[in-house]
């Protein structure tokens, strides 16, 4: 939009990548003289804001100097030779794909952090935690920005250890054992995947993503691309995560504290997704082409196995945990995303990758009034919410009632919402699948996931009736409702899930050509 | 001298070039000066002798580098001079670097222990015991001919079974120190019996005659060649620890002083893996259909059995920090002997032999480390427990935040990024060569032991049982972390340091 000269747009995306790291760094030392603060818990929470704030202005900088006219164009690249024994490059650049995708963990990390400054959850010092924020947003920056198998794959681990100790330390009940498991179901997934990328770069000769996209599997023969994509795809669907392999997830959410499950389902998932259209879709097609149907199956039966155990969360007398039911909605939503992804068509991936936006968006906004919900009633129990009539939320404390009612039937895909936009995209996607997929079965997974979304609306509804509505009793003392700082924090959520519903042109405008020659194979 | 003698002497004698040699014979001489001077030394200078060998390791790691600018050889044929018994080229001089900078930050850990242990451990004897040791792993990766190799392995060994049962009236050290020599004993017995063979049937010691003479052998010394070169390699598995001779481990890494357990977890593996490199790759080429299979066998092996070892450690049970570093170190020298195994499939073998040296490069740092934080808390907790680590954090951050990283690079994350692309190299010689089920069963191994290392991680830490108390951490020790801490993060940030030995050719 504006003009930005591109050695400063190379080094705004490296800031991106390695200003984060620096700062926790500087977070586990002492806190310099003139910036000491009121005590050096205050002085460390807000050098946590500082930095993300420093991320998130560089990343709209970003956004700005991107040529919006050339998206499918990696730009901002910077290329560096790191380790020439193992080929691996320092290559980092943004197209139309991975730029709302860097946006929005700059956003969403610099809401966790703003959000945590007032409300720091419970537990060891602030330091460490500020820390392994940083480190845990410039892993997931890192992973949308390089171009490199290998530092993709560095990345994706880096991620593991500030999210296992943010469970295990600042996480509720049973974080010990839901920490774990997060963690030994993403390393299994992503040593299987190592191997793959290793294959990939042997048989191929290099690492690098975008010589690999414009070879489009040429140099990679069928059983190489076949064997490449399972083990990949096993990484990465472990993260998406997919039926059935999410059964980390709604533990993980349970435990996590508010700005962990944020983080969870806002960003993290999203490497998952992100890895399957950038790496899986352009470098070996012929092998996803041979698992696209199995992926769009498992899909399909996720959307259908979250929605049903969201329901079975939601009704009367189920002790169903809120964090939980989103948790479940997540593997729903996710569900839409894979496929989309698996009817390999430029309309599909698009619909995926918006949906990816939008379930960031509103997933983290949901996130973060449950655990405003959880602060002020010491519970995210729906049954003890509830009790017999419903929590009345709207009586108690009307603006956290509204924007949860919002929230919710944005998540459920309203039209004018940004949650529409993915999920339609994605099942229009699979009315006409690739050439060389099988119709019928996609059709067939089309009407399920339809039908899915009618569930996915009854559990949702279930939840705001309950939750929101009721018989408010008059001697009741009222809730707090909405602070400053919490509408500070959800504000910018509840504006772009606005802002995407009515103009999804702004996201598909750059998603689609970095699709189209994704899927044409990279060539430029 | 007449005109007439002096071709004569020169075709008898040889020259001997002694800058060449110099790195394992300064550590010799060193062991022997000290053990003299431990005559002469008063008893409250005896630390003299240590700060001695130890700037005696440094001298022969300096004298390393007159040495890069190319490849030396010498006691070579007088008739043939392309057959040394005495190579320092660059496999030699990194293998060198190797174990002479892991005896020295092995050394600096041992000032601490001997002062900490009130004379219950003879100096002079130690010190020239590690010295001769370290002398003779030095002189392994330069030997060019079975004697010398045999030679280079029993003086690197012997010390080595006396450090270990050196503790006076120490009777868990001593049945250590037996168990440790009976079945080292018995390997080398085996491997001697082994080389005779090969002798036999070749007619020559010197490593790349017999790789020239052992395909044309008689048809009827057939047998006689393969059953030697099955047991000269059984002899040197044994050195790696590789199941199923991996057993003396754990009780030998307990029974010993720390430090010497910290020596024998890198130095003896480099050892072992050396001499095991030079007879398969440098000796037996052309049996790599049958040590091929049977190393990538014995890798898979050794590294399951040990991580599931380390795995099945109690984190309450006496000495089980020093245990899980033991199994542990197991399963580590199964990844060490996969490019190994790899080298037999591949076209360009010595490449993956690389992936092994730059994996004992960062394994020697990391691992050393981690037994320097160990000796650390050895000195207030000496049961050393796992449960003894718990809320380290709180009592000394940065000794808690290093082992975190080492442990971390021993298991191959982020931040221990050297440990992960040191993995990554292993993984691709074992992709490379085709050897994909291996890689597979790496792979499940990697995750068993990412589970018992992060759960070790975890607990450094959690909330201190009681209070915090700190302790004044020995200079000699705060060097060691120190060294081997600079060398992982230097590592973490330029892999290429070590890595570039896996992309060219060392021989």
């Amino acid at each position: 939009m504006i003009d930005i000269n591109e050695s400063v747009m190379q080094f705004v995306l490296a800031f991106i990548v390695v200003g984060p790291f620096l700062g926790a760094a500087a977070a586990l030392l002492p806190a310099p003289p003139g910036l000491k603060g009121k005590s050096p818990e205050q002085a460390v929470l807000r050098h946590g804001v500082t930095v993300t704030g420093a991320v998130l202005i560089a990343a709209i900088v970003l956004a700005l100097g991107f040529d919006h006219d050339q998206p499918s164009k990696m730009q901002a690249s910077t290329d560096i030779s790191w380790i020439p024994a193992l080929d691996v490059r320092i290559h980092l650049g943004v197209d139309g794909i991975s730029l709302p995708l860097l946006v929005l963990t700059a956003l969403l990390t610099f809401l966790c952090a703003l959000y945590s400054y007032f409300k720091m959850p419970a537990g060891p010092t602030p330091k460490a935690f500020v820390a392994l924020l940083l480190v845990l947003e410039s892993g997931t920056l890192a992973s949308f920005a390089v171009l490199d198998l290998l530092l993709f794959f560095l990345a994706f681990e880096m991620v593991l250890i500030p999210m296992y100790f943010l469970i295990a330390r600042w996480g509720g009940e049973g974080r010990a054992e839901a920490a774990w498991k997060f963690i030994l179901y993403t390393l299994l997934g992503s040593v299987v995947m190592l191997l793959g990328l290793l294959l990939i770069g042997i048989k191929a000769g290099t690492f690098d993503m975008v010589a690999l996209a414009t070879d489009n599997g040429r140099s990679l023969t069928a059983s190489v691309q076949v064997i490449a994509v399972l083990a990949i795809g096993i990484g990465l669907a472990v993260k998406t995560p997919m039926w059935p392999l999410h059964s980390w997830l709604p533990d993980a959410h349970t435990a996590a504290p508010t700005v962990g499950s944020v983080l969870l389902a806002g960003v993290l998932l999203k490497m998952g997704t992100y890895g399957f259209v950038r790496i899986l879709l352009p470098i070996a097609p012929d092998g996803f082409a041979d698992f696209a149907p199995y992926l769009a199956a498992f899909a399909v039966v996720g959307i259908i196995y979250g929605s049903l155990a969201c329901l079975a969360l939601a009704k009367q007398g189920a002790k169903g945990d809120l964090k939980r039911l989103i948790a479940y909605s997540s593997v729903g939503h996710m569900g839409f995303v894979l496929l989309g992804i698996a009817t390999m068509t430029p309309t599909g991936v698009n619909g995926a990758l918006f949906a990816n936006i939008a379930h960031g968006l509103i997933t983290g906004l949901l996130f973060f009034l449950v655990g405003a919900l959880k602060d002020r009633t010491g519970t995210t129990d729906l049954d003890a919410l509830a009790e017999q009539t419903g929590a009345a939320l709207y009586g108690k404390a009307p603006r956290l009632g509204g924007l949860l009612a919002f929230a919710a039937v944005a998540s459920l895909g309203l039209p004018g919402l940004a949650g529409f936009w993915g999920e339609m995209l994605a099942l229009f996607g699979a009315f006409e699948p690739a050439a060389g997929l099988s119709r019928p079965a996609f059709l067939t997974f089309m009407a399920i996931g339809a039908f899915g979304t009618l569930l996915t609306a009854a559990y949702l509804l279930v939840v705001v009736r309950r939750v929101c509505m009721g018989v408010a009793p008059q001697d009741v003392p009222k809730l707090a409702d909405v602070q400053t700082y919490e509408f500070a924090a959800w504000t910018p959520l509840v504006a772009l899930t606005v802002v995407a519903g009515l103009w999804p042109k702004a996201l598909l405008g750059l998603t689609d050509p970095a699709v189209q020659q994704l899927l044409a194979g990279g060539t430029r | 001298m007449s005109a007439l003698a002096q071709p004569l002497a020169e075709s008898v004698v040889q020259s001997v070039d002694w800058l060449a040699i110099a790195p394992p014979t300064i550590a010799a001489l060193v062991g022997l000066v000290v053990l003299v001077a431990d005559l002469f030394v008063a008893e409250n200078k005896k630390a003299l002798l240590g700060w001695t060998s130890v700037a005696g390791l440094a001298a022969s790691l300096l004298l390393l580098l007159p040495l890069l600018d190319g490849d030396r050889a010498t006691f070579c044929l007088t008739g043939d001079a392309g057959v040394c018994s005495y190579t320092a080229d660059r496999f030699t001089l990194v293998i060198q670097f190797l174990v002479l900078g892991g005896a020295l930050l092995a050394a600096l850990l041992s000032v601490t222990a001997l002062k900490d242990a009130n004379k219950e451990l003879p100096e002079g004897e130690f010190w020239f015991l590690l010295l001769s040791s370290a002398a003779g792993a030095a002189l392994l990766p330069a030997s060019r001919d079975l004697a010398t190799l045999i030679v280079a392995l029993e003086v690197a060994s012997l010390p080595a079974f006396a450090l270990v049962g050196l503790r006076y009236g120490d009777r868990k050290s001593s049945e250590a120190a037996l168990k440790f020599f009976l079945s080292s004993v018995t390997a080398t017995a085996v491997s001697l019996m082994g080389i005779s063979f090969v002798y036999a049937s070749t007619g020559t010691l010197y490593l790349t005659q017999i790789a020239d003479r052992i395909q044309n052998v008689d048809g009827q010394l057939q047998t006689l060649a393969q059953t030697g070169v099955v047991l000269t390699l059984v002899g040197f598995a044994f050195k790696t620890a590789a199941v199923p001779f991996h057993f003396w481990v754990p009780d030998t890494y307990v029974g010993a002083p720390l430090p010497v357990a910290a020596y024998l977890s890198v130095v003896g593996k480099a050892v072992g893996f050396t001499g095991l490199i030079l007879v398969t790759v440098i000796a037996l080429p052309s049996y790599a259909d049958v040590w091929g299979p049977a190393l990538a066998a014995l890798a898979a092996l050794t590294m399951t059995v040990g991580n599931v070892g380390a795995l099945r450690q109690q984190a309450t049970r006496a000495y089980s920090a020093v245990r899980l570093l033991a199994w542990s170190s197991v399963g580590q020298a199964g990844y060490l002997l996969v490019p190994i195994a790899a080298a037999a499939y591949s076209n360009d073998g010595e490449r993956s032999i690389g992936s092994t040296v730059a994996y004992a490069l960062m394994y020697a740092a990391v691992n050393l480390g981690a037994f320097a934080v160990a000796a650390l808390v050895g000195r207030t907790k000496p049961l050393n427990r796992i449960s003894d680590y718990r809320g380290l954090y709180a009592r000394n951050p940065l000794s808690a935040l290093i082992l975190a990283f080492f442990l971390l690079c021993l298991a191959g994350l982020p931040p221990g990024i050297i440990g992960l692309f040191a993995k990554v190299t292993v993984f691709s010689a074992a992709v490379d060569a085709g050897l994909g089920w291996l890689a597979v069963v790496m792979a499940v191994n990697v995750v068993i032991a990412l589970f018992y290392y992060l759960q070790w991680t975890a607990l450094l830490f959690r909330a201190p049982e009681g209070e915090a108390v700190r302790h004044l951490v020995p200079a000699p020790v705060t060097a060691t972390m120190a060294l081997a801490g600079v060398v992982g993060i230097a590592l973490s940030g330029a892999p290429q340091l070590i890595l570039r030995f896996a992309d060219t050719g060392l021989f």
